[in-house]
């Protein structure tokens, strides 16, 4: 068993290593992954063009304005003088905030009565964006008022105790760099991809040259060959998470907090699970062409869309919710961004690696079923 | 002597079609048998069941003394296969392919080693181990492919074809080294289009849609199955002469040969002055020969297969 399954995987290494086509894809790929979605995505908003419309310029106005551009997330690009220009403003993306301070700003502010009502104009049409921006607005406010309510509260004699100081912190990922959050999801989706594509392309290789005929007439048995020829695409594989772990080292900062051979147990039954992936892909196709085809469209959409890597599950509807469980990214995702981010263990993630053990077992199943359909009408 | 192959109603079927419909034959142990048949009449339905890889419908078959149906993967130990297309791999090295079918046989250290030069000699590679088989002349794949398929020293090899797109020389060469495997006591299953190279076969079968129709040496079937006498006419205006010759009663079949017509001609028949004469009837056909001849195994397959039709 071991020497036929040894002749297996040294063959489809040699011919990988002479087919220096694949072995550029496969190793630029990830590469290139890594740098557009490393510097190009970034949902971190900073920098927000801010507009100014300060009709009362006090003391009080300008310390306030000041502690928002104090941040680097806000900076002043407009100075703004009569309403007319807040229109043009918006319409002409000279800023994406609008802050209006009314005249009697101050007054409102030091009065202890009325609060002080200031508007804030927000370019919606990047929801995301807006709603970041929103986040900013409210904790600006939030930390300015705490700042002030005693010390006004004081000047009419009394005091004033807040019922609930409120005090975030973010775990794990403390500057909430989108970076690190897609690192993990990167490696998923890397891994899915390369590992779907080449199995699928090498199975059906061998039938579309006729030399699976040669293969099938031996005593091999299908999990002999199967096994030898994934095995040089899982050291592939492995190799490949190794460098976009180190790629997102040295780029990004990125350090694995947990335990390694837990990543890569967890790395190797995923592996596992984009094998069998390519095998149904293989099985179902009869030429390269079409291997590909679907092995691109099962592999690369759904763990971009429906995985969790860019676009949260929680808040999708729940018809896709379900849909998401097709792609084994999604649950590797979760136990990659545990290992790496959390340093957690296996209790955190048990669940993830069963189903992806399970979600391999039903694929090889359906594979071998349909294969034996199709040899029993093939002729 | 043994039989190497007992095959008892074998038959196939996809669906509603049936490929191979209840054959049986035997093979004997280290002889040339011919296994022929036009396209799509079932040769390579029967030679997947026979390897072990198609299960039949009904039926079974006994490969090196192992049921098809259900022992298939002794069966898969005892045999060789080469399909038409020559199953090696073209980005690999000689080399390498023999490593590699030497390796999923189980062949390994000195064995493989002493396998792997016969087969370098066989295919005349030696010395050239670490040429891409991509570079190779069509004849010497072929040799290089048989090599392999027989690395591990079955008792029986089926060939599906294996001289078709190869040159005549080449060809020649290929049936030396069969010749060679045969009284090595290999038995050798070959199927092929080319009816000369079936008259090297010990024993011979021929189907037709799924049935065997005859069966029995080259000479047994020339006698067996064509008991009328054949004639070749050598003459111009082949079309027209072979409808003058097609109604007359002393003809049984008429069939063309290159330029040359071949007719079979039944008790109502005298002499080839009766041939003659029928011919000059019409004045644009000019006669040069007229003889009687040896039938060839065309001659007994277009026979068989015209009967068949009928």
């Amino acid at each position: 068993m071991i020497s036929r399954l040894r002749a297996i995987a040294k063959k489809e290494l040699k011919q990988l290593i002479r087919d220096t086509r694949m072995l550029f894809v496969i190793f630029s790929f990830p590469v290139l992954l890594l740098v557009i979605f490393g510097y190009a995505v970034n949902f971190d908003v900073q920098n927000i063009q801010l507009g100014v419309y300060d009709q009362e310029r006090s003391d009080i106005s300008r310390e306030f304005i000041n502690s928002l551009t104090s941040s680097s997330y806000f900076k002043v690009t407009k100075t703004i003088s009569n309403y007319e220009d807040i229109k043009q403003t918006l319409d002409k993306k000279d800023a994406q905030v609008v802050l209006v301070l009314p005249k009697d700003f101050s007054h409102n502010f030091f009065s202890a009565k009325e609060p002080a009502i200031i508007q804030f104009l927000i370019d919606g049409v990047d929801g995301n964006s807006a709603s970041i921006i929103q986040n900013y607005v409210n904790s600006a406010v939030y930390t300015f008022n705490l700042k002030y309510q005693k010390q006004i509260v004081a000047r009419y004699g009394k005091s004033l105790q807040i019922p609930i100081d409120l005090q975030p912190i973010f775990w794990f990922n403390p500057d909430l760099e989108t970076t690190k959050f897609l690192i993990p999801g990167l490696i998923a989706l890397i891994l899915i991809v390369s590992a779907v594509i080449t199995v699928a392309l090498t199975l059906v290789r061998e039938k579309e040259k006729g030399t699976i005929e040669q293969i099938n007439v031996s005593s091999i048995t299908t999990i002999e060959l199967l096994l030898g020829k994934s095995l040089p695409y899982l050291i592939v594989a492995l190799i490949n998470a190794s460098l976009i772990l180190l790629a997102g080292y040295v780029m990004f900062g990125v350090v694995v907090k947990g335990n390694y051979l837990l990543l890569f147990m967890s790395t190797l039954i995923f592996l596992f699970a984009c094998t069998s992936m390519g095998i149904l892909a293989s099985v179902i196709s009869d030429s390269q062409q079409v291997a590909f085809t679907i092995a691109t469209f099962v592999s690369l959409l759904p763990s971009v869309i429906l995985s969790g890597f860019i676009f949260p599950i929680d808040s999708m509807p729940i018809a896709v919710q379900i849909l998401t469980n097709i792609t084994p990214a999604k649950f590797f995702i979760v136990v990659l961004r545990a290992i790496i981010l959390r340093g957690a263990g296996l209790e955190a993630f048990w669940t993830q690696l069963l189903y992806l053990i399970l979600f391999s077992s039903i694929l090889l199943g359906l594979a071998t079923i349909i294969n034996k359909k199709k040899t029993e009408f093939n002729r | 002597m043994m039989n190497s192959i007992t095959i008892n109603n074998l038959t196939k079927r996809f669906g509603n079609f049936t490929s191979v419909d209840s054959i049986s034959f035997d093979v004997k142990e280290g002889e040339i048998f011919g296994f022929l048949g036009a396209n799509g009449a079932g040769k390579t339905t029967t030679i997947k069941m026979l390897c072990g890889i198609l299960s039949p419908t009904e039926g079974d078959a006994l490969v090196a003394g192992f049921s098809i149906k259900k022992e298939p993967n002794k069966v898969k130990l005892n045999i060789g296969y080469m399909s038409q297309r020559f199953s090696l791999y073209n980005d690999l090295t000689v080399e390498e392919n023999i490593n590699f079918f030497g390796g999923i046989y189980g062949l390994n250290g000195s064995r493989l080693l002493e396998r792997k030069q016969w087969v370098l000699k066989i295919a005349n590679l030696n010395g050239k181990e670490n040429l891409l088989t991509a570079s190779l002349p069509g004849g010497i794949k072929q040799r290089l492919a048989l090599g392999t398929a027989v690395i591990h020293r079955p008792k029986i090899v089926f060939l599906d074809e294996p001289t078709s797109g190869v040159d005549p020389i080449s060809r020649r060469n290929f049936w030396d080294l069969i010749h060679n495997l045969s009284s090595d006591g290999i038995t050798v299953f070959v199927t092929t289009h080319y009816l000369e190279e079936a008259e090297f076969c010990n024993n011979i079968i021929l189907i037709n849609a799924g049935k065997l129709i005859a069966e029995g040496s080259s000479k047994e079937l020339k006698t067996n199955y064509l008991k009328n006498d054949l004639y070749e006419i050598e003459c111009s205006n082949v079309v027209d002469a072979l409808e003058i010759l097609e109604v007359q009663n002393f003809v049984e079949e008429t069939s063309i040969f290159g330029n040359n017509i071949h007719i079979s001609v039944n008790r109502n028949f005298s002499s080839t002055q009766q041939i003659e004469s029928v011919l000059l009837s019409n004045k644009d056909i000019k006669i040069s020969r007229v003889n009687k001849i040896v039938p060839t195994l065309e001659d007994v397959f277009i026979h068989l297969l015209e009967r068949d039709k009928k």
